[in-house]
């Protein structure tokens, strides 16, 4: 990620122009996609919006076009990075999605996130956008029984702009390929497992966010580099505004006031969790190749290292694992949390 | 019941003008007569709507618009400019109920009405005096009533501010009217005709119109002022459920709240939120045969919405997660249950561990804070709540992982700890209440001298250790210590070992076995000898205390030394 070092500015003017040149620079890259179905004239006001970016996720988008669509996004807005399975004609048949495609490299792109930044640019502007992986499924406090507009509206409400969720990683028993993930499957009928209390936090001074790392990730592959383990802070869910920019995936975003979304005086604030479905029979095969590609974080370390735990078939579970039941569950373990949502 | 009850419903319409239209609908088909404020900052085209889906109800009528803004006698216009053409058009009427287009009634009409009839000279409006108690979430007092508020709160904020900041510096009061004192309450009330007309055709009205203009919020005071003025029968209660978070924000309503209002039994409630189409359908509940007179009961709902607000403001204790991370000391509760810190127990009994999992109840672990390993009890190869065994990882943040293990597990926890261990903790569980700590100080001396390493090694270890040791004590004897320490220097604690654990275990687990005997102690032997070759070659022990035997050593050698 680009840190411009401008030490002679306040910290409030570095930040700006670190987000004007993120913002710019996601501009100027705007023509790296090419739409192949466009949509968005169908967007009305006050529709919330998925942002989302893939590459070869056929078999996961039944589900998960399903899952968001009950939770209540209006209008999707895929960003198809190269895929040679049939996930972008897929995606160009459905009625509420706009499609994009493009062959630049991700890494070039900050891995991503120009490419939605600009969407978020153009198409977000005043709507409650949500911005998530094909394997992120959100759930939040009441997800059972409110749909996502209620939220959004409470949150309004009480003038909170961002909703933080939490990536909460997944996993089966037992070996992940013992049972092989169907198209349209529910993914957390194999991958029910999670870890309840390994969560290590720390602030960033720079852009105020917690930096949250753990989960099963840390305890099997990077145990021994605690430090190079993935971050699991995320606010994926943003009344966006043309001034935003996420900064490093959705890890954190500028202004800098949009990354407080936890409180410091002791009271508890709303957020949720993304239930992570990456270790799924689909990962062996996927890791394999994003190997060869070297398109992600850190030169890939993050694969080098899974593909080295899979191979010498270690298992995630563990007799600490917890099985996943529902958002209650998450809100009593202390991984979410309602705030004053009753 | 002498005069039959007549309701007048005054509905004040700002946004979801559906519900609202809805809203009227129930009013009316309960044979309530409904006079509907719009706000006019409403489109022509909404309200036309609203007017088409409402025509031939002929009870309902529809007042002059007036441009509302929250916290604004705005509000207070428009409710009276209703209530007037309310009056005058239906002047049968006997009640006027004051509501919003986004209160449900839950209750059949009937049953209200019923209620009514029980006190027909009883006017329901929630009226506290300004000066007694503080009935006010989140604002101003009984500064609404003496400071000027010509500003809006929610577009000026700043000016606000500001303007209120400087008459408080120049002590401006303004004067209350003569014969009237100022109360406060929930803006949803039901007056009877007698006491709303009075209010209306006050003699002195355009005084207190005046008077309430720049008061703040005064939808809030105005009519429960009044009220006292007029009326002896006050029920100080509102009719309408309505609860407010701390910011004084009212809590929106949804589909799962059905049971919890239901078990309520209030006779209306806000606000709904416009999505909640179960709710909305489901309510009010279909008439009954006999009209139930009976009076809400909140007590559910208060402690539903009061835990919410205690989780906002307070938070659950010794929980550090994604949208709760407090500050130092700012915690309200740095832990979640009470636990026990052995220090040097095992440096003087190598077998403490299992010995004191046998006498006690509770989950005991070694040094978890060890530089080896997460030493958790059974030595598993993941410890509770999935927590690695990595000293890299626990070091990462040791305060959310010492938060994590006691919050994840049902029993107690207890975990030894020496100078040897990771020391970042010192100051949290020196600070935390919950902490219950024995400490053996100079205990560590006695590994060193089984170690078998030359002197100069021991030496070096020593003076380590040691500076570590003093550096705790010196928080554990602050000012600012929250735990409960006891203290003990090496030599004391071996005057009566047993009596000293035996007290300790007690005190942390009234169920513990009794301390009948001890574990295998380490051998002190040449303890003696090499504390004062310590002390020979320039180093003084500071921590093993007074009260070592002298052992074989002659005395006055140490004379001479001192």
């Amino acid at each position: 990620m680009a840190r411009l070092r401008l030490p002679a500015l306040s910290r409030q003017t570095r930040l700006r122009i670190e987000r004007q040149w993120l913002l710019a620079r996601a501009i100027r890259r705007r023509r790296a996609l090419t739409p192949v179905v466009d949509r968005t004239a169908n967007i009305r006001r006050d529709d919330i919006l998925a942002f989302v970016t893939l590459r070869n996720e056929r078999v996961r988008l039944p589900y998960f076009l399903d899952y968001y669509r009950k939770l209540g996004i209006n209008h999707f807005l895929f960003v198809d990075n190269a895929s040679d399975d049939d996930s972008g004609r897929y995606l160009s048949r459905q009625p509420d999605v706009s499609l994009w495609h493009t062959d630049v490299s991700y890494k070039r792109a900050r891995f991503g996130m120009d490419w939605i930044n600009w969407l978020l640019w153009r198409h977000g502007h005043r709507h409650w956008c949500l911005t998530i992986d094909p394997d992120e499924f959100l759930v939040y406090p009441h997800s059972d029984t409110r749909p996502l507009g209620a939220l959004t509206s409470w949150l309004q409400a009480i003038g909170q702009r961002s909703f933080p969720a939490m990536l909460l990683d997944m996993y089966p028993k037992g070996a992940i390929d013992d049972h092989p993930y169907q198209e349209g499957q529910d993914p957390f009928e194999i991958a029910c497992w999670f870890d309840p209390a390994n969560y290590t936090i720390q602030k960033n001074r720079h852009l105020g966010n917690l930096w949250i790392q753990g989960g099963p990730r840390t305890r099997t592959f990077f145990a021994n580099d605690p430090v190079a383990s993935p971050a699991l802070n995320k606010i994926p869910l943003v009344r966006w505004n043309r001034r935003y920019v996420y900064v490093s995936s959705t890890h954190a975003l500028l202004p800098r006031g949009l990354n407080i979304v936890y409180d410091e005086d002791g009271g508890e604030r709303p957020s949720g969790c993304l239930l992570h479905a990456k270790f799924l029979s689909t990962f062996v095969e996927k890791s394999a190749e994003e190997l060869d590609r070297r398109q992600h974080y850190a030169d890939s370390q993050e694969y080098r290292a899974y593909h080295h735990g899979l191979q010498s078939d270690l298992q995630l579970w563990c007799p600490e694992s917890r099985e996943y039941r529902d958002w209650r569950q998450l809100e009593e373990l202390g991984l979410i949390s309602r705030g004053n949502w009753a | 019941m002498s005069d039959p009850v007549r309701l007048g419903v005054i509905l004040l319409c700002h946004s979801d003008l559906d519900i609202a239209t809805r809203m009227a609908r129930v009013w009316s088909d309960g044979g309530a007569s409904v006079a509907i404020h719009v706000d006019a900052k409403v489109s022509e085209r909404q309200l036309a709507r609203m007017k088409a889906d409402l025509a031939g109800l002929d009870r309902i009528i529809f007042t002059p618009r007036i441009r509302c803004s929250w916290g604004r006698f705005s509000l207070v216009r428009a409710t009276q400019n209703a209530a007037t053409s309310l009056l005058q058009q239906f002047p049968e009427t006997t009640h006027v109920f004051l509501a919003s287009g986004t209160c449900l009634p839950l209750r059949p009409i009937s049953d209200l009405t019923a209620f009514l009839a029980e006190a027909p000279s009883r006017d329901h409006i929630e009226s506290v005096n300004a000066y007694d108690v503080g009935w006010t979430i989140g604002g101003l007092n009984e500064e609404r009533f003496t400071l000027y508020f010509p500003f809006d709160w929610r577009k000026r904020r700043r000016l606000f501010d500001w303007f209120t900041d400087w008459q408080r510096r120049r002590k401006i009061k303004r004067r209350i009217p003569a014969g009237i004192w100022p109360h406060l309450g929930s803006q949803w009330w039901c007056l009877t005709a007698t006491t709303l007309r009075a209010i209306l055709d006050d003699p002195r009205r355009d005084e207190f119109d005046r008077y309430f203009r720049l008061s703040w919020i005064p939808d809030e005071s105005y009519f429960q002022t009044l009220a006292r003025r007029h009326s002896n029968k006050i029920e100080s209660r509102s009719l309408t459920l309505s609860k407010f978070d701390h910011t004084g924000r009212p809590y929106q309503l949804y589909d799962d709240h059905i049971p919890a209002l239901a078990g309520s039994r209030c006779f209306v409630a806000r606000k709904v939120w416009p999505g909640a189409q179960r709710l909305l359908t489901h309510f009010p509940l279909p008439d009954t045969e006999v009209p139930d007179a009976g009076g809400p009961q909140t007590a559910s709902i208060d402690r539903l919405i009061n835990e919410t607000v205690q989780r906002r403001v307070l938070g659950r204790p010794g929980l550090y997660m994604q949208s709760r991370y407090p500050r130092k000391d700012a915690e309200n509760g740095k832990t979640s249950a009470p636990y026990a810190v052995f220090q040097g127990l095992t440096d003087i009994f190598p077998d403490f561990e299992e010995w004191l999992t046998a006498h006690l109840s509770v989950d005991v672990h070694g040094h978890i804070l060890g530089p080896e390993e997460v030493e958790f009890g059974g030595r598993p190869q993941v410890g509770p709540g999935a927590l690695s065994i990595n000293p890299l990882v626990r070091d990462r943040d040791p305060q959310g992982f010492l938060a994590a293990l006691i919050r994840i597990t049902n029993r107690m926890q207890v975990f030894q700890f020496s100078p040897r261990d990771n020391q970042r903790l010192n100051w949290f569980i020196a600070t935390d209440p919950n902490a219950r700590v024995l400490v053996v100080t100079g205990a560590w001396s006695l590994p060193l001298l089984h170690s078998g390493m030359p002197f100069d090694d021991v030496r070096r270890i020593f003076a380590q250790l040691q500076r570590t040791e003093l550096e705790q004590l010196s928080i554990y004897n602050s000012v600012w210590i929250k735990a409960r320490v006891d203290l003990f220097d090496l030599g004391d604690f071996l005057i009566s070992p047993r009596l000293i654990l035996q007290q300790f275990v007690q005190s942390i687990d009234p169920q513990a076995k009794p301390v009948e005997s001890l574990p295998p102690m380490r051998e002190l032997t040449g303890l003696a000898e090499m504390l004062r070759q310590l002390r020979n070659s320039g180093l003084r022990p500071r921590l093993t205390g007074d009260n070592l035997r002298p052992a074989e050593q002659p005395s006055i050698e140490r004379a001479a030394a001192e």
